[in-house]
């Protein structure tokens, strides 16, 4: 009896080091930690702006494809810029986060524009969003949601 | 350059009142600014000048009222004109609560000023969209709508463009448009231009002299 329970502790610990060996095949979600999260909520049913800082703590670039909602019908990756004093919107296919490095979705900059709420989203609501990377994994991460008037005041 | 400024200001007040009259308020006027900033030197902005460089404020839109305007409406108050559309998730909402935040920082005498945001999309920003709009971020913001080629005047009127860009499969679509804030006086005329590279305090600080020590009417 105590062998048994000895030998399946001992396949315990063998199968957990396996898989911290494994770690070069670890999903790009799980080398990611998102902060900041918040969303620009608007009035009606207009498009929102989405933000979040994506740390990257693993040695591989992951790719950040766009992010899907049950909130949200339409979810886009977009780049805002600012050229020869036109404001311009642009879909972005990806976005990487460097390896031990960061990238910030924030106002007039990268965003997630979050299209054709399917309910009515509030200021203090927390609305989850999947992040999606490009090896299909993803990320389930809480955004807050804050007023039209909401200045960026996390970084 | 100071010349040009003197003209208007002396065209301004002969057209105005009686030259007795505006002899006795520039005296009063002086008498007043105990901090030394003469009525008649160029005021001292932070932001780029654009005093004489484009035509006074006009325009003939429509209000988040439904009510029909015109830049002569909005004389008696410093006016600030952007443009952009409601549709705008990131940019134009990030500029209207700075915009609300540099009125915050104006304190009382931001009653004296006006955002006119004005929509480079018609099709979709009706009156009511706007005034739903607009209200989200600051009482002192009217949102401004048309007829498209009343609005494209407007654009042209200070050298700017906006593009609608080609849409998505299921119809939606964005505009470019300019990123500037075109400051005018209480008189209509431009004054400074501020754009996203310019901090927000020489902003404040701009409209601070136009508020309380600017041409008056």
């Amino acid at each position: 009896m105590k062998l048994r329970t000895l030998s399946f502790l001992f396949a315990g610990v063998l199968l957990t080091s396996l898989s911290l060996a494994s770690g070069a095949h670890a999903t790009a979600a799980e080398h990611i930690v998102a902060s900041h999260a918040w969303i620009r909520v608007l009035p009606g049913n207009l498009p929102a702006g989405a933000y979040v800082t994506l740390e990257n703590n693993g040695d591989q670039p992951v790719a950040l494809k766009g992010a899907s909602s049950t909130a949200y019908a339409e979810v886009m990756l977009h780049q805002s810029s600012n050229e020869g004093g036109m404001s311009r919107m642009a879909m972005l296919d990806s976005l990487a986060v460097p390896a031990h490095g960061k990238v910030l979705l924030a106002p007039a900059s990268y965003h997630l524009m979050l299209m054709k709420a399917t309910q009515a989203v509030k200021p203090g609501d927390t609305i989850r969003l999947n992040l999606k990377f490009s090896d299909g994994s993803t990320l389930a991460t809480d955004f807050i949601a804050r007023p039209a008037d909401a200045i960026d005041d996390s970084h | 350059m100071l010349d040009g400024m003197n003209k208007t200001i002396d065209s301004r007040m002969k057209s105005r009142r009686s030259p007795g009259a505006a002899v006795l308020l520039l005296l009063l006027a002086i008498s007043l600014l105990l901090t030394g900033c003469q009525r008649n030197e160029p005021l001292p902005f932070q932001l780029t000048n654009i005093s004489g460089h484009m035509p006074a404020l006009d325009f003939k839109l429509v209000d988040d009222q439904g009510k029909a305007v015109s830049g002569a409406d909005y004389h008696g108050k410093v006016v600030l004109l952007y443009f952009g559309y409601t549709h705008c998730p990131d940019v134009c909402p990030l500029t209207l609560a700075q915009l609300h935040v540099v009125m915050q920082r104006l304190g009382k005498l931001a009653d004296g000023a006006r955002i006119l945001f004005v929509s480079v999309d018609p099709t979709r920003d009706t009156p009511a969209v706007m005034h739903a709009y607009v209200n989200a971020f600051d009482p002192r913001a009217v949102g401004l709508t048309g007829d498209p080629g009343a609005i494209e005047a407007l654009v042209k009127r200070y050298r700017s463009a906006f593009t609608r860009e080609p849409a998505t499969s299921d119809g939606n679509y964005e505009v470019s448009h300019s990123s500037a804030i075109y400051v005018f006086d209480r008189d209509g005329n431009p004054r400074v231009l501020s754009t996203p590279a310019d901090s927000q305090d020489e902003l404040v600080h701009d409209l601070h002299l136009l508020l309380s020590t600017g041409a008056n009417s």
